[in-house]
């Protein structure tokens, strides 16, 4: 049995071999739809993976609360004077903090934009208050120095760590840490330590957008509250804006993965009940995860159902040259049934032939595909050079500067299933057609 | 005497919608084992329509055919597919070889196809080569037919019929294409195969030809017309003396090929035995063994 396929199987090679040409550009149909299919499922996975890692980066046991600004007008705000006072509180932190057992530490981060400068050197930048949790839990590394202490805290002390782009936009030559000192506003901040370069974390829904830690500069949150206080004012156009906020986040991090999300279901609830004008929301990065997740699925049903269809018009073209194959090898099939063949017999043959042929496109696809990841470097490497200009690029297309197509395992077993089963759909009818003959006008013709 | 193929009351009607076209009409017909029939018959009055039926191509309208003790009439596509393979060798006038296929391929074909579908043993390989032999074409054997000469295409034809065996061997105007002297060389290998005791069954135009079987069928609107015994049959000698006297081709061609072909046991030596042992050598090199 197993010979005889093998036999067959050489038989099949043999008549293809003999139109070389013919056959290749069949093949081509099937090489590259198989090809597509196996690319576009590893680009749509390289994009999910993108996407998971930045999600995972905030971190799967987390909560994440955020001051809101309510729009305004609607809030009826407690401040006098015309300052919005909104947000997170420090209640709000010890309140959580006691109230949920499955809390297992809470982090709070106050921040604002500002200008930083060193002599003449400036940069616009974000200043962070927070404490030395916050270096763990946004994996923070440093390529100098120390990140704040609980030391800092207590003394209020004016040190501030410096992210990476900040570090070298400020201090081109000099080393930042010998005896350094920045500004921020009228405020001197002596340099303890620099960050490694970063990747930017997910941009979350509206409440939180995407965060490029390199050019973040972090200080004690007791230093930020003692030196620049809750209210703050920004210069605006035509005057001062000002605004009240004690936190802008609280970063909650549960025990249990299995309990992140009925933990924020009562965090929000213990929140609503002393926010009732919803200055605040509530982002859990794992059901972010989930609903990436199901993207990722949709992503993948889409664009493979694109690579099917050009499998399924590479199949057409099989079928095509199989019943011309057929027309022309009529005398060929009349021999062979003069001389004993069954029909099974030429259907065997006329289809273990689309098998082979598609089988070996699909193999030739896989080969393809498997090149995807390096051919799709060549071609972004291509567009960022010459087509598009970097500077101009939106975060979506960053996205796509720093994904890394990935070709899935599964689907190479898939793409070539696929093609033998495109070869064995489109192939059976011309077999079929060709056993169907009738052996004595195959025999007479032409 | 035992029959290889029998044919009773056969009707073969094709119905064209419009019209039937009785190619056969009732034909029985006895054909026992060891004959050698030649159908005759002007065109359209169904000797090919006949044997196709004979060969198991074809089911007839009506009527019986036995072959080799078996009902053959009423049997399905499968069946009959076996027993074409099995029991029939078929001759055709254009050859009919696989052109993509070497002479030994195209000799192994029918092995392929036998029942059970089993592989080829090293005893089947020696028997396709000895048939190659047989017929003149050792030396040719990785050959394709377009390299090949009518003839020598005929003769590969030939050996492929006779690979499994068969009850009868079929041959429609197997010499129809090809020159008078080749026809000599096939039917001479025919001779040979009936001499053994194989039953052949040819259709011809050619009374020449008709002249090697033991008996004429002449057939006339789908039955049976007359039946001529040949007292005198044709041999490889006569043949070929009687080539030699109408001086159609060159003597040594001639005589080539007679040499070359083995010797049939009704052969009569003495008519051209001296043409033949001065050519035995010349030729005998590349065709035995
Ligand atoms: N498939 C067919 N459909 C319709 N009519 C057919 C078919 N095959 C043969 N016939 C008719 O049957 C009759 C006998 O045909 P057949 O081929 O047997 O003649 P033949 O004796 O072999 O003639 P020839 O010597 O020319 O080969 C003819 O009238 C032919 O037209
Ligand atoms: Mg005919």
């Amino acid at each position: 049995m197993f010979s005889r396929v093998i036999r067959t199987i050489q038989l099949g090679l043999k008549s293809l071999l003999l139109h070389k040409l013919r056959s290749g550009l069949t093949m081509l149909g099937i090489v590259f739809g198989v090809f597509s299919v196996i690319a576009m499922l590893a680009i749509g996975e390289g994009a999910s993976k993108q996407a998971q890692k930045q999600i995972v980066a905030l971190g799967a046991r987390n909560i994440i609360v955020r001051s809101v600004k309510p729009v305004e007008g609607s809030s009826n705000d407690q401040s006098g004077g015309g300052t919005p006072r909104y947000g997170l509180l420090r209640s709000d932190l010890r309140r959580l903090q006691k109230t949920i057992p499955e809390v297992v530490s809470a982090i709070p981060i106050r921040e604002l934009n500002r200008e930083a400068r060193y002599r003449k050197f400036t940069m616009q930048s974000r200043l962070v208050g927070c404490t030395p949790e916050y270096q763990e839990l946004n994996q923070l590394r440093l390529s100098k120095g120390r990140f704040i202490s609980d030391t800092d805290r207590a003394s209020r002390a004016n040190v501030v760590v410096l992210a990476y782009e900040v570090a070298s936009k400020l201090f081109p030559i000099e080393d930042p840490l010998e005896d350094r000192a920045i500004q921020v506003g009228d405020i001197y901040y002596s340099v303890i330590g620099v960050t490694e370069p970063r990747n930017a974390s997910a941009a979350i829904g509206g409440s939180l957008s995407g965060q490029e830690f390199n050019k973040d500069l972090y200080i004690p949150i007791e230093t930020f509250r003692a030196r620049i206080g809750d209210q703050v004012y920004t210069p605006k156009q035509g005057g001062m804006d000002s605004e009240h906020v004690e936190l802008n986040q609280i970063t909650l991090e549960v025990r249990d993965v299995q309990d992140v999300i009925r933990t924020s279901e009562v965090v929000r609830g213990t929140l609503e009940k002393f926010h009732p004008q919803k200055d605040f929301a509530v982002v859990v990065p794992l059901e972010l995860l989930k609903q990436a997740e199901q993207l990722r699925q949709i992503f993948n049903v889409v664009l493979g159902s694109i690579a099917a269809i050009s499998l399924v018009v590479g199949g057409i073209g099989i079928m095509n040259i199989m019943l011309a194959t057929v027309t022309e090898r009529t005398r060929e099939i009349g021999i062979r049934r003069a001389l004993g063949a069954r029909r099974r017999d030429i259907i065997e043959q006329f289809l273990t032939e689309t098998v082979v042929l598609s089988g070996t496109g699909g193999m030739l696809g896989i080969v393809l595909g498997l090149l995807t990841p390096f051919a799709f470097r060549m071609i972004r490497s291509f567009a960022l050079n010459f087509v598009l200009d970097p500077k101009t690029l939106s975060d979506t297309s960053k996205m796509f500067q720093e994904m890394q197509p990935e070709v899935a395992p599964w689907s190479l077993p898939l793409a070539f299933g696929i093609s033998v089963g495109i070869g064995i759909l489109f192939g059976l009818y011309p077999a079929q057609a060709a056993a169907k003959l009738d052996p004595i006008e195959a025999l007479r013709h032409e | 005497m035992k029959m290889a193929a029998q044919v009773i009351d056969l009707q073969k009607h094709y119905d064209l919608g419009p019209v039937v076209v009785k190619a056969l009409r009732g034909v029985s017909l006895d054909f026992p084992e060891g004959d050698f029939v030649a159908i005759m018959g002007s065109s359209g009055s169904g000797k090919s329509t006949l044997l196709n039926l004979l060969g198991g191509l074809d089911r007839p309208t009506s009527g019986k055919y036995i072959l080799g003790g078996e009902d053959v009439s009423q049997m399905d596509d499968t069946q009959l597919s076996t027993v074409r393979n099995q029991k029939i060798g078929f001759i055709f006038q254009s050859y009919n070889l696989i052109s993509q296929y070497t002479v030994l391929e195209n000799i192994e074909l029918p092995l392929h196809y036998r029942p059970g579908h089993p592989k080829l043993s090293p005893v089947d390989r020696e028997k396709c080569e000895r048939m190659a032999q047989r017929v003149g074409l050792g030396q040719r054997m990785d050959h394709r037919p377009f390299q090949l000469s009518g003839g020598q295409q005929q003769r590969v034809a030939i050996a492929r019929a006779m690979m499994n065996d068969p009850e009868i061997i079929l041959a429609d105007e197997a010499t129809g294409n090809l020159d008078s002297v080749t026809s000599i060389e096939i039917m001479t290998l025919l001779r040979n195969l009936n001499d053994e005791g194989r039953t052949i069954i040819m259709v011809t135009h050619e009374p020449d030809i008709a002249m090697w079987a033991k008996r004429q069928l002449v057939m006339r609107d789908g039955v049976l017309f007359k039946e001529i015994v040949n007292e005198v049959r044709t041999t490889p000698q006569s043949a070929l003396a009687a080539q030699e006297d109408k001086a159609f081709v060159d003597d040594e061609v001639a005589k080539a090929t007679l040499a070359a072909l083995p010797k049939t046991a009704s052969a009569d030596p003495g008519v051209v035995s001296g043409a033949v042992s001065g050519e035995k050598k010349s030729d005998n090199s590349s065709k035995k063994k």
